[in-house]
């Protein structure tokens, strides 16, 4: 799925620049289910946001099912968002004034799918993660777990390859976290999507079959426990 | 889905909204109220202009005076009663000369000329009461007139009253250019053909009204008795002369055989006007000539004083307006989509395209220029309203010597120049409300543009910014 070959990352330009990323290689595979580690200001976001073609990389190449995605236009890459990359953010990055069900059909709308397909496929996601009863209910009336089952529910509801989340258990209680590990948990199973998460959360990244630490702008692979 | 999101948006920052939805409803509530009286303002120098030389008339053509101003005496002293007195003089209106006749022939075939007619416009003087009287002591008997010089008289002061009026001979052949064309008829009928040699009149409705005449009775201008055929009524107040006869009527009165002082042309279309002017000029130097335009400079008074309020301070408050208020719109837009950052930022992550986030952010303002358009429409009708219902009469003030053809009106101290009192209505047409409407659309769009810009700018990576 992800071939990395000394992905460099630089910010700024002189002296005053800094290199989030500095020669990363990485290879995740199909169907992966990768936790991805580190201290804060090591280049997880960063990695992330390569990975999700929200931005490019200085150097080295990022191969994504074969393309090189720096090589992608501006066009090429929203497209690919739009229908191969789910994201699930920290924040829940939900729309205030949409209820939860408008905010998962938002991202439909790029996929041009309209009316009633568009609201059953977000009513049927928002029913995976067991929020059909809040469907009708604005972010500002959920709780902070319920609000990121809704954002789950909106990567989702598109049928992705991929799945990459950014800390998405940072900004909830310790049940609700592990309630919504267990959720990517179940749905990395069930739909067989590469789920790709970043975390600096221990006990989320021990639910990851395959853990890797960024420090210092590279990606060291950890072995798996007992091996 | 655009919609909703739309509405949501506006609704979340309502007062904003109303912020930018006012600042722009001023702005084209003071376009509209501005353009509405200009409007009315060059409505009533239209309507000042034709009651002037009438509406069918695009030129006047006249001479300035070259001798002595008309002079003439009153003989007295004649008929059985030697002291009452009732005379009339006929003079040619000062400031102008009079030319042949046959010049409006001649400038009805010039280029650019569709019709000429010639008039001659008259002064009425009419002397009307009782001389004084002197009694000779140890004469015994009155005697009227001059005394001689070695008597001594006792005085018996008179009553002497003089009333002018304004005389207009129209080519009955063509009423509907000339100073007819400048009125309404109220009662009766306007001359005919066959008017040209009769001794028929029209007169005026409020000189009429004043003298006590009707359709059907007679006056009696130097001996002449003339029957009244119609009464008109001028388009604006001040407007218009007194008496109008038929032309060859009006010359034998002021005996001034086929002669005129004024023509009256109408050009072939309002583009000729310039062409036709150039032709008679050609044809006849010395004449004076004034176009529409002409007359629209030397009109002077409230009216012109209102014409220049409006379109300059005016128009230039309004402008002012409207580009405070599209600036303001344009800043409170790019300051709302900066505080957007994420969540634009998450359109992009999700796949939204950069077009379709412009082209929300732009609905937005869109929707905010038409509330404010329809608002601004409303104020601005308002606003002319309150123009029409408060603003008080204007007055043009023209002047007779500068070329203007009329005749010269009682009103004003001045004999050369005339006061016309026209009520201002400023009028709201559906042309200024489709611009108010555009405008309104064009204030939205210039502040979507510079919001969407903002947001065209974010990138998908600010989705994952922690503070915003």
């Amino acid at each position: 799925m992800y071939e990395l070959n000394d992905v460099t990352k630089r910010y700024g330009n002189g002296r005053g620049s800094v290199d989030a990323l500095a020669g990363v290689d990485l290879s995740v595979g199909d169907g992966e289910f990768v936790a991805i580690q580190g201290p804060t200001g090591q280049g997880k976001s960063t990695l992330l946001q390569l990975l999700g073609g929200m931005d490019r990389q200085t150097s080295g190449t990022l191969m994504y099912d074969g393309r090189e995605l720096g090589s992608l236009s501006e066009g090429q890459l929203t497209r690919l968002r739009a229908h191969d990359l789910g994201f699930v953010f920290q924040t829940f990055n939900l729309i205030p004034t949409l209820s939860s069900c408008e905010n998962v059909e938002t991202a439909l709308v790029p996929l041009r799918v309209h009316g009633s397909e568009r609201r059953r496929r977000a009513e049927a996601a928002l029913a995976e993660v067991g929020l059909a009863h809040r469907a009708g209910h604005l972010p500002g009336e959920l709780s902070g777990g319920e609000q990121q089952r809704t954002a789950i529910a909106r990567a989702l509801v598109k049928e992705p390859r991929v799945v990459l989340a950014d800390e998405p258990t940072g900004n909830l209680d310790q049940e609700t976290r592990d309630d919504i590990v267990g959720l990517l948990e179940e749905l990395w199973t069930t739909h067989g999507v590469t789920l790709i998460v970043v975390t600096h959360d221990d006990l989320v990244a021990a639910r990851a079959p395959r853990r890797m630490r960024l420090e210092a702008g590279r990606v060291h692979e950890e072995l798996p426990m007992g091996a | 889905m655009f919609f909703r999101y739309l509405s949501r948006e506006l609704r979340r920052r309502s007062r904003q909204a109303l912020v930018v939805s006012l600042g722009l409803a001023v702005g084209i509530g003071l376009v509209v109220a501005v353009t509405a009286m200009a409007t009315g303002v060059k409505q009533a120098q239209g309507t000042v202009l034709h009651s002037l030389y009438g509406v069918g008339t695009d030129i006047t053509v006249t001479r300035a005076a070259t001798g002595d101003p008309p002079t003439g005496g009153f003989q007295v002293g004649v008929g059985s009663d030697r002291q009452r007195i009732s005379r009339d003089r006929v003079l040619a209106s000062p400031g102008q000369s009079s030319f042949d006749a046959s010049e409006a022939v001649t400038i009805a075939k010039l280029d650019g000329v569709s019709g000429a007619v010639g008039g001659l416009d008259l002064s009425l003087i009419h002397l009307n009461g009782k001389l004084p009287s002197f009694t000779f002591p140890g004469q015994g008997a009155a005697r009227t007139g001059a005394p001689t010089a070695q008597s001594s008289a006792v005085v018996t002061p008179g009553e002497l009253n003089v009333s002018t009026s304004s005389v207009s001979g129209v080519d009955t052949t063509n009423v509907s250019i000339g100073p007819l064309s400048a009125t309404r008829l109220a009662q009766g009928r306007t001359f005919t053909l066959s008017d040209a040699k009769r001794d028929v009149a029209i007169l005026d409705a409020q000189f009429a009204n004043q003298k006590g005449l009707g359709v059907g009775d007679s006056i009696t201008i130097d001996g002449t008795s003339f029957t009244i055929v119609g009464i008109t009524s001028p388009s604006v107040q001040g407007a218009g002369s007194d008496i109008y006869l038929p032309l060859a009527k009006a010359q034998t009165l002021a005996g001034a055989k086929d002669q005129i002082n004024t023509v009256y042309v109408k050009a072939t279309s309002s583009k000729t006007i310039a062409t036709a002017k150039r032709a008679i000029l050609q044809a006849d130097p010395k004449a004076t000539v004034s176009t529409s335009s002409d007359l629209a400079k030397q009109v002077t008074g409230s009216l012109s004083s209102a014409s220049n309020l409006a379109t300059k301070l005016g128009s230039w408050l309004s402008i002012a307006a409207l580009l405070t208020a599209i600036a303001l719109a344009t800043l409170l837009t790019i300051a709302a989509v900066g505080r957007r950052v994420r969540e634009i930022g998450t359109l992009k992550a999700i796949g939204w395209r950069t077009r379709r986030v412009v082209g929300q952010v732009m609905g937005e303002t869109l929707v905010l220029g038409l509330i404010g358009g329809a608002l601004g429409i409303g104020l601005g009708i308002a606003g002319a309203w309150v123009v029409t219902k408060v603003a008080p009469n204007l007055t043009a003030t023209v002047s007779s010597a500068q070329g203007f053809g009329g005749p010269v009106g009682a009103a004003g101290g001045n004999p050369f120049s005339r006061t016309i009192s026209v009520a201002l209505h400023a009028s709201v047409t559906r042309s200024l409300v489709a611009t108010a409407v555009g405008l309104s659309l064009a204030g939205g769009a210039i502040a979507g543009l510079f919001g969407g810009w903002r947001a065209a700018r974010m990138r998908p990576a600010d989705a994952m910014r922690q503070v915003v």
